[in-house]
């Protein structure tokens, strides 16, 4: 129960040109635990969506087949389970208990049975709550657990996983691999899908490369795999482990300060805080979730007016204005001065291609638009961004987004950045790639500000680092 | 994580009516209010009113609680009165207050006064049983008492959820924008212009979220085609039946009160 049997399995969306998939010739036997690599583009996501059966025939073009235990994926849906990759948009009830009970109610299991078995779902993942607990109340490494819960208590001969710690701290991502670790028994063939291979490893006895061109790179057990594609991974982005990355030290002292904050804080999210930060260097930001990170962003990068304390910024960065704090600045002036880069790229996105959007910044600047054709065209290929000019930035991969974002904001060449956890669910290349790009522009004199819970990224570039602590008015 | 307010029932939820089902005590509110509609005078909302505030302890609702959730209802109240004595067409009867152009009359006052508590009669039933009621609850009895279709209500409940997060989403856009350069300074057109992007960005961040959503609904069997059983039992009894009685009874008595003493006015006719 729960074998897959892939055949030159291949599939194209409808209205898309390129195969999403293609050429993948897999068998994966009952009770393996099987770790899905690739580059980003490899189309790990949507093999795992054909495994659970939620790709209508009508919704694209196949090649080939795919199997579970002989049958077509979409007849065998009560044989697989799958838990996706953000917390918020998998829970459909208002307490925990309802949840797991959510998808019983859909298979139609008998009512006497229901409870005993969302009880059972529950200890399985070491849900630390009972079944009232309102699922608002959950962080999202328990919101991670009960979705997994949800989906055990459906007894699955497969279980898929679709990057379910991308979206969380650290400290939620250990949550989830752990119950994951604890809960999936040997009777339950498993897919796991996964940026961090060296927190993964310990769940999987196999690993599986899918190439981004189609078909498959690798296949083995870990050891033997990284030994022999580690290299051609790493370099294709994977998180190969045991490779780590040069740090990137300042190379020129510090210059002038550029801003400072004065026992700045916005009760009840963060507590009064006191930092500088000057020219040319990179100050990390850490604390655990809850401390107020991103909202400290925020104050710094002149979006939110501080509820205590103030933002000074120096002439080095505001000239005239250094006497008014940021938040008053109007926002074109503010754009060439503090460049904010927001958690989520989506947010970011104004237009509908991706060279207007680098546009926007210079224009709105007043510069002209042979200056501003000149930057854009500098930012694309300094980005790798000059094939996709004409995209749609909502069309974009997560690396991609990610980088259209931190080039938005140097558009405006502001000379202190802020950077909401600029790394989160990165492939290895764009990582490197962002270090590089940072370090370089700490080199060239600005200032740079991140929030982050990424300790190798806080290793490999900052020159220091504040610690918050969780603000805990209550 | 922020709540939504509307989500949190008021109530204590032991009270002996805050008990009954859920389609019960919408059934119960509906035909009273629709009673009432019947009516343009003041009497006979004076007497709903009276009667739901004396129901009131029957639901579990603290009188102090029912103010702070009514209060847009109130403001509407206020609303109403000051705008018929700036501007009512008719203004017979005894002239109480002469200031000028504004001219008070008995006449415009009673329209006011009826006006008011027609308003607040009719819509007091609903927001005691929202106050009363879980919406899990809500929507389990319309699945299983009303056969409401489970796409429907279990739809409805899980964009519920997603609702609290529209706000967020809302503030991010908006600093976004700004951090962008963008910004409408004192411009009219121009803030309309940002409002409608920004609207638009989070519309389409909303559809995105509600696909997800929809797709981990199926994932796990939502809508395949299996009969549904239910976790969570809802009954409709006999006591559930009589709540529903016993309010068209009660609307009855307040309009026959109208009637006899001769305030009645249909509001058709």
């Amino acid at each position: 129960m729960g074998a897959v049997e892939l055949r030159g399995f291949g599939w194209r969306h409808a209205g898309r040109k390129a195969w999403a998939v293609r050429g993948v010739d897999l068998r994966i036997e009952h009770g393996e635990r099987v770790l899905l690599l690739g580059p980003s583009g490899a189309g790990k996501s949507t093999l795992l969506a054909a495994l659970a059966g939620l790709l209508p025939e009508d919704s694209g073009e196949q090649k080939g087949t795919a199997e579970i235990d002989g049958l077509d994926p979409r007849k065998a849906r009560e044989r697989v389970g799958m838990v996706f990759q953000d917390p918020e948009t998998q829970l459909v009830m208002a307490r925990c208990g309802d949840d797991v009970a959510f998808g019983l109610e859909n298979r139609g299991v008998p009512a006497e049975e229901i409870w005993p078995r969302v009880d059972e779902a529950l200890r399985r993942v070491g849900f630390p709550y009972g079944r009232d607990r309102p699922t608002a109340a959950l962080s999202g490494g328990e919101q991670q657990r009960l979705a997994l819960a949800g989906t055990l208590a459906l007894r699955p001969d497969l279980l898929l996983l679709d990057e379910p710690t991308a979206n969380l701290d650290p400290v939620g991502a250990t949550l989830v691999r752990e119950a994951v670790a604890g809960a999936v028994r040997g009777d339950t063939t498993l897919i796991l899908v996964e940026h961090r291979v060296a927190e993964a490893l310990p769940l999987v006895d196999r690993v599986v490369v899918l190439t981004p061109g189609g078909g498959v790179t690798a296949d083995g057990p870990p050891d033997a795999v990284f030994a022999a594609h580690g290299e051609a991974l790493a370099a294709a982005g994977v998180w190969v482990p045991g490779r780590p990355v040069q740090p990137r030290r300042a190379t020129a002292p510090t210059g002038d300060t550029l801003i400072t904050a004065e026992r700045l804080g916005l009760p009840p999210r963060l507590r009064p805080t006191d930092l500088t930060v000057r020219a040319g260097e990179a100050l990390a930001v850490l604390g655990p979730n809850g401390a107020g990170k991103s909202t400290l962003a925020l104050l710094l990068g002149g979006l939110v007016k501080p509820g205590v304390g103030r933002v000074v910024a120096t002439s080095a960065l505001a000239g005239r204005d250094a006497g008014t704090p940021p938040h008053r600045w109007r926002a074109p002036a503010l754009a060439t001065r503090i460049g904010s880069v927001f958690q989520d790229p989506e947010h970011q996105f104004v237009t509908r291609t991706v060279f207007d959007e680098l546009a926007l910044g210079p224009r709105r600047t007043g510069r002209s638009e042979a200056e501003t054709r000149s930057v854009v065209n500098d930012l694309l290929v300094r980005l790798r961004l000059d094939r996709l000019a004409g995209a749609n930035p909502y069309t974009l991969s997560g690396g991609e987004a990610r980088r259209l974002g931190v080039a938005t904001a140097l558009a405006t060449a502001p000379r202190l950045l802020v950077l909401d956890e600029p790394t989160f669910g990165q492939d290895r290349r764009t990582w490197l790639e962002l270090v590089e790009l940072l370090a370089g522009l700490r080199d060239a004199g600005h200032g740079i500000v991140t929030v982050t819970h990424d300790a190798e990224f806080v290793a490999s570039l900052a020159d220091r680092h504040v610690a918050l602590e969780r603000s805990g008015t209550r | 994580m922020t709540e939504s307010p509307l989500a949190a029932p008021i109530a204590e939820a032991g009270a002996p009516l805050a008990r009954r089902n859920p389609v019960a005590k919408l059934g119960a509110a509906l035909v009273f209010s629709l009673a009432l509609l019947a009516t343009v005078d003041p009497v006979a909302p004076a007497i709903a009113i009276a009667i739901e505030l004396a129901v009131l302890p029957l639901f579990g609702v603290r009188y102090r609680v029912l103010a702070r959730r009514a209060w847009p209802l109130l403001v509407g109240a206020v609303g109403i009165v000051v705008t018929l004595v700036l501007f009512a067409a008719e203004r017979d009867g005894a002239v109480l207050v002469d200031a000028g152009p504004v001219v008070v009359t008995t006449g415009v006052l009673m329209t006011a006064l009826g006006l008011v508590l027609r308003m607040l009669a009719v819509a007091l039933p609903g927001v005691i049983v929202f106050a009363t009621t879980d919406p899990t609850d809500l929507a389990d009895a319309l699945i299983q008492n009303v056969k409401t279709s489970p796409r429907f209500a279990i739809g409805a409940l899980a964009a519920f959820r997603l609702l609290p997060l529209l706000g967020m989403e809302w503030q991010m856009l908006t600093l976004a924008r700004r951090a962008r350069g963008v910004d409408a300074g004192r411009n009219p057109l121009a803030k309309l212009r940002l409002f409608a992007s920004t609207a638009f960005a989070l519309l389409v961040g909303a559809i995105r979220r509600g696909t997800r959503l929809a797709t981990a609904m199926d994932a796990r069997g939502f809508d395949a085609g299996t009969p549904r059983t239910v976790a969570r039992r809802q009954r409709f009894t006999a006591a559930d039946a009589a709540l529903i009685i016993v309010a068209g009874a009660l609307a009855g008595l307040a309009l026959t009160v109208s009637v006899l003493l001769g305030t009645f006015r249909p509001l058709i006719g």
